[in-house]
């Protein structure tokens, strides 16, 4: 008993010390975004391998999603009669929540995953103990640039997830529920429309868009840091790896929820 | 980086370490381990595999913590060492890791350019001079422009030695540079260990189990066994001594080098 309360406490502490460290780690690197023009070379290439690089993946994933959400609600919703209510549905499900977590989870595993492996293999030969030997901070010289590159790129795939999302779910509605692209592309404007702020954006989009820039932070964070706690060879580049997708998609929705909550209520 | 011929090492120890412990786990690695390496001398430290050899090395720098006892570099304490006191003790010590531990998504001229462009103001022509300068000192100047992945191990290692040498050390710190090299490129790594202590000057440390290195490098060599330094004497008096575990050790590292079974 005494044993299990003992291996209970280990864990708790080590996860709050983890938690700790992840969080030191996301303002010691966003501190060094100060060198950010220094790094250049370093953010650009992070910004394609963060925004262009999964960009076929998102494409195809957002069409799909608004076409399997018209196909669903539609049918569902001519029963009753308002079909013509489509649009704002996917509208409104795209750009607030689905948008958001859909790119989040695509970039988790294909960009958050790859930020740990990568970090991960660097630590476990032993290329992190020599950038600090050679006084250079892995937080500037490796967290900094994949931090600012999923913070400018998830935003931003966000909305193409969110156009793509709409346009899909345009099609479906135009072949199968006999709805007009232009009464649909109507219909999800209005429903934006309703209120304005910031800029004149709709708020539906820009919180949407604020999501998604949480998210990005959450990714690259979470894969680096698991990346920079990895031990022990391939092995402990692969639990690393793991832990930091699991904790990435567990942290984006609950964040989520905490977010909309914010936001809505 | 001024050159210097023929330093002579004084006296006074630059680096000590007193009374240290360390351990891994249930594992006591050192034991109360004493060290003193002069200034100007290549100081080998010698002794079987997993006798905590590269933990002295990482003791030096501060990526490890003894759990008791005193790591000193000039005047400075290594183990009570604020952040920023353990990088003014970082900038003046070269650290050559056994993985070579080039940054793989960089060139090879990019990693020797690393310590210069992150520390210093110079031009980017001023930088390639320099890069060129340390390539041609570890012959590698012909793979200025390859990926580290591309590269044997003693070209990693060389490259990895002149990365080293960009940051202008006076102290240079290398963990087993040998390891897994044919006898030729031991050879070569060796003389260029030399090489490197003869022309600038500096303070070396050698971990290693290779006696040829050990023997054609140090100037004093250290025996590490069971958590302490057993035997310490000049390079050739070592070679002479009559200490039976260092004699156990060297037997059987000539017999290794003969290419008989020990």
């Amino acid at each position: 008993m005494i044993r299990f309360f003992r291996f209970l406490g280990r864990t708790l502490e080590e996860s709050v010390q983890g938690a700790g460290q992840t969080v030191e780690l996301l303002f010691s690197s966003a501190w060094c975004a100060r060198h950010a023009w220094k790094r250049r070379r370093f953010v650009l290439d992070q910004l394609y391998t963060c925004g262009i690089r999964p960009l076929p993946v998102v494409l195809v994933v957002a069409l799909f999603t608004g076409m399997i959400l018209a196909l669903q609600t539609g049918i569902e919703l001519d029963r009753f009669g308002a079909k013509d209510r489509i649009a704002s549905i996917i509208g409104l499900g795209l750009c607030r929540e689905m948008g958001p977590f859909m790119t989040a989870l695509i970039l988790t595993a294909s960009v958050g995953s790859g930020i740990a492996a990568e970090i991960g293999t660097m630590k476990v030969s032993e290329e992190i103990d020599a950038l600090e030997i050679m006084s250079i901070r892995p937080e500037s010289f490796l967290v900094m640039p994949r931090l600012l590159a999923m913070a400018l790129m998830t935003p931003l795939l966000t909305f193409v997830t969110d156009v793509v999302g709409i346009l899909g779910g345009c099609l479906v509605s135009a072949t199968r529920l006999r709805i007009t692209p232009e009464l649909y592309l109507n219909h999800v404007i209005d429903s934006l429309s309703e209120v304005l702020t910031i800029g004149g954006l709709p708020k539906d989009l820009y919180t949407g868009l604020a999501k998604a820039f949480v998210f990005g932070l959450i990714i690259a964070t979470v894969g680096s840091a698991a990346g920079l706690s990895a031990t022990g060879g391939a092995i402990g580049v692969g639990r690393a790896t793991r832990s930091s997708v699991i904790q990435s998609f567990v942290l984006v929705i609950v964040v989520g929820y905490y977010l909309t909550s914010f936001f809505y209520t | 980086m001024s050159a210097r011929v023929e330093p002579q090492p004084d006296t006074e120890p630059l680096i000590r370490m007193v009374g240290v412990h360390k351990s891994f786990g249930p594992k006591h690695v050192l034991k109360g381990l004493d060290l003193e390496v002069r200034r100007g001398e290549t100081f080998v430290i010698l002794g079987p595999s997993g006798t905590g050899k590269s933990c002295v090395l990482k003791l030096l720098v501060g990526l490890m913590q003894p759990e008791q006892g005193e790591v000193w570099v000039g005047k400075q304490r290594v183990d009570h060492a604020s952040h920023r006191q353990l990088w003014e003790i970082r900038g003046r010590i070269g650290y050559l890791f056994q993985s070579s531990a080039l940054i793989n998504w960089l060139t090879v001229a990019e990693n020797v350019a690393l310590p210069l462009v992150e520390h210093t103001r110079l031009r980017p022509h001023e930088i390639d001079r320099r890069v060129d300068e340390h390539l041609g000192k570890v012959h590698m100047l012909q793979g200025k422009y390859q990926m580290p992945a591309e590269l044997s191990g003693g070209q990693k290692r060389r490259v990895a030695l002149a990365r080293v040498l960009a940051g202008a050390p006076t102290i240079i710190l290398y963990d087993e540079p040998t390891a897994g090299l044919d006898p030729v490129m031991t050879q070569n790594i060796a003389a260029l260990i030399r090489g490197v202590q003869r022309e600038f000057g500096v303070t070396s440390i050698l971990v290693t189990h290779d006696l040829p290195c050990a023997r054609e490098a140090g100037d004093r060599i250290a025996y590490l066994d069971g958590g302490k330094v057993i035997h310490s004497d000049t390079t050739e008096a070592f070679l002479r001594t009559d200490h039976p575990a260092v004699r156990n050790f060297l037997s059987g590292g000539r017999a290794a080098a003969n290419g008989a079974t020990p």
